[in-house]
């Protein structure tokens, strides 16, 4: 029989504490996630009460299911647009915008390097609404819609690129460079050739992160929106959530989150091929920023 | 909305044979031009509409361009109801201040056992829990509040679950202007965010220095209290920015599970005085006070990350 002080004293007792708290925390974080796509297969009108199984909010449905609404399906072509636009122009930009900043010397990429941080750290709200007024307020080509959306997504999440990569690049040091560069590369060719292709991991994994982050994103794309029809699924949840959906838009948020569960594991297992036989640490936290 | 960790890489001495090259600058240059007009120009704009004037008519804003002829009646109007007799923001102000402390000290409660745990004590079950825990990272926050939505409904689970299958009559209302309710969801939708850098930092936490505090003879409790928590307070405080600065801005938690005035925070000011006619510039005078309020805590996160790579390399 142990007392109290022994069990204290034992430096290999399991911590059950930080297990049942842990436990805890995970069910609790994604339990309601998990019930509202189960009710997303309901066969009653309800998000509340069980009415058996189907796939009547997903195409049965002539009328309401996501497949036949005009409204429901437009939202989620929408956010994948925004998704693949946005990460099609952030990640260049980015890129470009890191390796550029790193290298170069001085006051200005200094200056454009907080610039950077500032953006990554300013609450999103702040920068909707001065977007908002940007484009409201000022004659400009560009209204309210597609357009000012991917704007205001690619200045939001330029961040994304250009920190992963920096950090890519400090690992990396100047030596592989400098080898090129004295086996006579120029400084462009030492760069497609030696340092573009090492930071292809980090270059991938911010691409998932920007897609993964954009489709899910609420604030921007809601002020930046023109009508119903840029209007993406976040959007959508958030305008007839209140009111009484059917299990449609559960099924419609379910559909996102497959969207962005797809991208992160397919990435990840890409980004585990690429980095094989590299000693660092390359685990899933990579692909929520982890730097 | 996902606020990862951040470590910006530290400056490295330059080369000494560095010959100038316009390589560099022209690669930064779209980033530049590109945060200049889509970032710092915007925020400009919100200054010219804020010191700017209201045409008499369609009560739309007209911006002023010129800092020599701004007219601070709008941004005076704001401050000077805020507290006072017709003190008409000042409730949601502080609400707004309440809140981001309750919820972010409950945050910090829950990710830093269960991001201790993960991090240091998890062994073989690390990979997948981590998975788990950043999970959330990619379910939209829409989501995630909707999912709440049904739960909290009338005849909803929690409901069930409180009245044991009917045993007692639980007929909580819980989705209209809880502030109970609207806490717990900024817990439940920015935890996430203070987990991850949490967890970043106590993984890289050195396991020699907590042995040896526990071989010179420090118990569990002090060495935690004095070696642990001492080593980790830059992460801590890094990761209680990185969920303070977005819940400053954050309406659309409120709206989801309150809609109700009651719970209103300084972000459903911004939104509600946002496309109202003739309070444009009020919307821009809430978006200048966020932006004043946030501005240290974005420098010292700055300061705190560079610094401790600059350390850590």
């Amino acid at each position: 029989m142990r007392g109290p002080v022994t069990w204290w004293n034992d430096p290999w007792r399991p911590p059950r504490f930080l297990v049942g708290i842990t436990i805890g925390y995970l069910a609790w974080s994604l339990l309601p996630v998990a019930i509202a796509v189960l009710y997303s297969f309901n066969n009653g009108r309800s998000r509340t009460t069980w009415q058996g199984f189907s796939l009547r909010w997903y195409w049965g449905d002539k009328t309401l299911s996501v497949w036949h609404n005009d409204a429901l399906h437009t939202a989620l072509l929408q956010t994948l647009k925004l998704g693949v636009v946005t990460t099609a122009i952030t990640l260049p930009l980015g890129v470009l915008f890191a390796i550029g900043i790193d290298r170069w010397r001085g006051r200005l990429p200094a200056g454009a390097n907080f610039l950077m941080l500032i953006s990554f750290v300013l609450p999103e709200v702040l920068l909707a609404v001065a977007l908002l007024f940007v484009i409201t307020t000022i004659a400009l080509p560009i209204s309210l819609g597609t357009a000012a959306q991917v704007i205001g997504l690619i200045t939001f999440q330029v961040s994304y690129p250009a920190v992963l990569v920096r950090a890519r690049l400090a690992t990396i040091g100047p030596q592989y460079e400098e080898a090129a560069m004295d086996l006579g590369a120029s400084r462009l060719g030492a760069l497609r050739r030696i340092i573009l292709p090492m930071l292809m991991p980090a270059i991938f994994a911010s691409t998932v992160l920007v897609f993964a982050d954009v489709i899910d994103d609420f604030v921007l794309v809601r002020y930046l929106s023109g009508d119903a029809a840029t209007e993406p699924v976040s959007v959508k949840i958030y305008n007839t959530a209140r009111g009484a959906p059917t299990p449609a838009l559960n099924a419609l948020a379910t559909l996102l989150l497959l969207a962005a569960l797809t991208a992160v594991v397919v990435g990840f297992l890409i980004y585990r091929y690429m980095t094989r036989g590299e000693s660092a640490d390359r685990g899933i936290g990579a692909f929520a920023g982890e730097v | 909305m996902a606020v990862p960790v951040i470590a910006a890489p530290p400056q490295n001495a330059p080369p000494r044979r560095e010959r100038v090259t316009g390589l560099w600058p022209a690669l930064a240059a779209p980033g530049i031009v590109w945060l200049l007009l889509c970032f710092v120009f915007p925020l400009y704009v919100v200054l010219c509409i804020v010191f700017g004037q209201v045409d008499p008519l369609f009560r739309t804003p007209i911006p002023v361009w010129n800092p020599l002829q701004w007219d601070p009646s709008q941004f005076a109007y704001v401050l000077t109801h805020i507290v006072g007799a017709d003190g008409i923001f000042g409730p949601a102000l502080l609400r707004t201040a309440v809140y981001v402390v309750a919820a972010s000290s409950l945050c910090l409660l829950i990710a830093f056992p269960v991001s201790y745990y993960v991090a240091r004590l998890s062994g073989r079950r690390k990979g997948l829990l981590l998975a788990l825990l950043i999970a959330p990272f990619w379910i939209s926050y829409m989501m995630r509040m909707f999912a709440w939505v049904n739960l909290l409904q009338n005849d909803g689970i929690v409901n069930k679950v409180l009245s044991f299958g009917g045993l007692l009559s639980v007929n909580v209302d819980w989705l209209t202007g809880q502030p109970v309710v609207v806490i717990l969801g900024l817990v439940y939708g920015y935890v996430p965010y203070m987990i991850l850098p949490l967890y970043a930092g106590l993984d890289r936490l050195p396991q020699p220095v907590l042995e040896a505090s526990r071989d010179l003879g420090a118990d569990r409790f002090s060495s935690f209290w004095r070696v642990t928590l001492p080593l980790c307070r830059p992460t801590i405080l890094a990761a209680v920015l990185l969920t303070c600065l977005p819940m400053l801005g954050d309406y659309f938690t409120s709206d989801m599970l309150s809609a109700s005035p009651k719970t209103a925070m300084v972000g459903n000011l911004i939104n509600d005085s946002v496309h109202a006619p003739g309070r444009t510039g009020q919307a821009g005078a809430f978006v200048m006070l966020v932006f004043l309020v946030a501005l240290l805590p974005m420098l010292y996160y700055i300061r705190v990350t560079s610094r401790r790579d600059a350390v850590a390399s």
